[in-house]
């Protein structure tokens, strides 16, 4: 019973219900669209980098799988940060924009090494965040609207200021490594670990790390108890001293440091380039909305829930000459609408278990009496 | 000039539409994030729609069956909605930006697999409703008028004889201004919130279909709506949720929207050399200037937002 009652046991039933019926969901579409190859397309987008058979090239493209869960970690971390505070930071999307801009222009145009780079990301993105905090605290807007708008302008801008530093033959940015090779992340010797892909750099540690004192933050010191304090109860934080509208403004600043630092992450590692053509939001602050859900809004959790979400991504790459690669977008949606109900599964599944507690403590204090009664 | 009148038009038909539906989903007490995702299906039910139907069909037949099958699209995925939010007390922010992910994710892969499915080397997530799209448009003297003007002035005029004028629509606002008073005098309040969201479901699909067509004569579905959704909630903010303002501010928005598309025909706005990019952007930085002087005093309903709790007072 005990077992049952814990919270984390509880959100990762939770996680994996939503996982099993996101992926049953997706296989059902596979179906209907073409049932004679939906096995194999659902087995390769879950294998990902099983699918190659030499433990070698697994480990490299292992390695590509994590180079993007890095990020997308990052995006999920800015989300849940922010989501303590009671606040729906859909921004993360623009704030991530805003911090590839950044740093690959300044690593570009200027010619920066990385470690400015990736500092100058993060004061973009948490310029870009402070923003929709301070309009959430001293006008009243929705974060949600305020932070969907300013994805669209963070976009269009990006486009135009990355085209000064963009090849002239395509619509790419200049690769780093032709460029500046010196702003790319080092790797401390993980690529030897990976098969030699250079792209695996300490982004991957690095991010893990952040989970963990993002964690910290949270659990263990004031700061984070008063975000917690907030949102659970925001007159009742006001009353008890907490300076509201400040903590609003430097959870959306944190929260966009680290999405913008996600960016930073990819970007500086040469494995993609920005397009400055591209007439959408990169889907990876979305994404970053799944991870942090599926992950049970706790940092660690979300380590595991964004290489999932990664892992199908990556994978349903794969399936791009069966299906179309968005398969695996329509799965991670379906998870989050899924996630959606988590809150209320909860709530009876702890309905259940009291019930059956106290009937067990009934049945308990009823052959007590019964014992009594023998005796006497 | 009469290009930029006519795209203004088009635009403000579409912010109007959607933001009329946002209006009743709000005043039920639901926020409607997930417009965006219901634009894009009723889009998508809609072109598929006119590219099933023979191209002989009589203009009216052709307008009446493309609308009506893009408003039961989008009213079958907005119910996505309301059984979360309404029936199991979902977080209306999370579901509503699911559904919008979900709605371009779907779209392109029913869109993807049903090219496919007629050429196999059709890999793209276009649909064209080249001459389907005639009916819709009466060309005079070089001005395209739309049908879909006649749509969105017959939408605000029912949006606001619904809202003020029937016991139906007193009752809606009722809801979403405190539930548990309206229950108390026999209003079923989980029935009035899902008729708001359904509503607005109609006029989210409306939206979509008119959108798509608001220019070309192909959509590529993997560009979902360009946050459409988004510009007209920020229009019903604007508008106070009040039809008759949402109109009006629909038309501001619509005429800097539609300043994008037609400034390089402008001999002015060509002349002062701003680069395209910032006309882009023009619409979502005059939207948030708006929002912040405008969201202080608002007049949302109280109880948006708040899952409906019978016990709670």
């Amino acid at each position: 019973m005990k077992f049952w009652k814990n919270k984390a046991v509880q959100s990762i039933i939770c996680s994996l219900v939503c996982i099993i019926l996101g992926l049953l969901i997706g296989f059902i579409v596979l179906l209907c669209i073409d049932p004679s190859n939906a096995v194999e397309a659902m087995v390769i987008m879950l294998k990902n980098f099983w699918k190659y058979s030499k433990l070698s090239l697994q480990v490299k493209y292992l390695g590509n799988t994590l180079v993007k869960t890095a990020p997308l970690l990052m995006c999920a971390l800015s989300i849940l940060f922010s989501y303590k505070l009671g606040l729906f930071n859909i921004g993360t999307a623009g704030q991530y924009v805003a911090g590839a801009c950044s740093c690959l222009y300044a690593a570009l145009a200027w010619g920066w090494s990385w470690l400015p780079c990736t500092l100058f990301a993060i004061v973009a993105g948490a310029v870009w965040g402070a923003i929709v905090g301070f309009l959430k605290s001293y006008c009243n807007v929705n974060e949600v609207i305020s932070g969907i708008m300013l994805n669209w302008i963070a976009l269009y801008s990006t486009n135009m200021i990355l085209s000064k530093v963009k090849e002239s033959a395509s619509p790419y940015t200049v690769h780093l490594a032709d460029a500046n090779t010196s702003a790319i992340l080092p790797t401390l010797g993980l690529d030897k670990l990976f098969s030699g892909n250079t792209r695996v750099t300490i982004a991957i540690p690095l991010s893990i790390i952040l989970a963990v004192v993002v964690m910290i933050v949270l659990n263990k010191t004031k700061f984070g108890f008063e975000l917690k304090a907030t949102g659970f109860n925001k007159n009742a934080a006001r009353y008890c001293g907490m300076a509201e509208k400040r903590n609003v403004i430097l959870s959306l600043a944190i929260s966009g440091g680290l999405a913008a630092l996600g960016a930073a992450m990819l970007y500086l590692t040469d494995f993609e380039q920005w397009e400055v053509t591209q007439s959408s939001v990169p889907a990876m602050g979305f994404n970053g909305i799944s991870a942090a859900f599926l992950g049970g809004l706790d940092p660690i959790g979300t380590i595991l829930s964004s290489f999932f979400i990664q892992h199908i991504t990556s994978g349903g790459a794969n399936i791009a000459s069966l299906y179309c690669s968005q398969i695996s977008d329509l799965i991670s949606s379906i998870i989050i609408y899924l996630c959606g109900f988590v809150f209320i599964f909860k709530f009876y599944m702890n309905k259940i278990i009291a019930a059956k507690a106290q009937k067990a403590a009934e049945n308990s204090v009823s052959a007590g009496n019964e014992a009594k009664g023998g005796k006497a | 000039m009469l290009l930029l009148v006519q795209y203004t038009l088009v635009f403000a038909s579409v912010l109007l539409l959607v933001a009329l539906g946002g209006c009743f989903s709000e005043h039920s007490g639901v926020i409607n994030l997930g417009l965006e995702g219901i634009m894009v299906i009723g889009a998508m039910s809609g072109a598929l729609a006119m590219r099933a139907l023979p191209d002989d069909l009589p203009a009216i037949l052709m307008i009446l069956l493309t609308l009506l099958i893009a408003v039961a699209g989008a009213v079958i995925y907005s119910s996505l909605l309301a059984f979360a939010c309404i029936n199991f007390k979902a977080d209306q922010t999370l579901v509503g930006t699911a559904l919008n992910l979900l709605g371009t994710a779907a779209a392109t892969v029913i869109v993807k697999s049903l090219n496919r499915a007629a050429n196999p080397d059709n890999v793209s997530s276009e649909v064209s409703y080249i001459s389907e799209k005639k009916a819709f448009i009466v060309n005079i003297n070089g001005f395209e008028f739309s049908w879909f003007f006649v749509v969105a002035i017959i939408a605000l005029t029912v949006a606001f004889v619904v809202l003020y004028k029937t016991k139906f629509g007193l009752r809606l606002m009722a809801c979403g201004e405190h539930p548990q008073a309206a229950a108390s005098v026999g209003i079923n309040v989980i029935k009035m919130r899902w008729f708001g969201v359904l509503i607005s479901g109609i006029y989210g699909g409306l939206g979509g279909i008119c959108y798509i067509m608001s220019g070309v004569s192909q959509w590529k579905f993997e560009y979902g709506v360009a946050g459409f959704g988004f510009l007209a909630l920020a229009v019903m903010i604007f508008g106070q949720w009040k039809p008759q303002r949402i109109a009006l501010a629909a038309l501001l928005f619509g005429f800097f929207r539609a300043l994008s598309n037609v400034y390089t025909g402008i001999d002015f706005l060509n002349a002062l050399n701003i680069p395209g990019a910032i006309y882009n952007m023009l619409p979502y930085i005059i939207s948030l200037i708006v929002l912040a002087f405008t969201s202080k005093s608002s007049k949302a309903p109280k109880a948006e937002g708040i899952p409906y709790d019978r016990g709670m007072r």
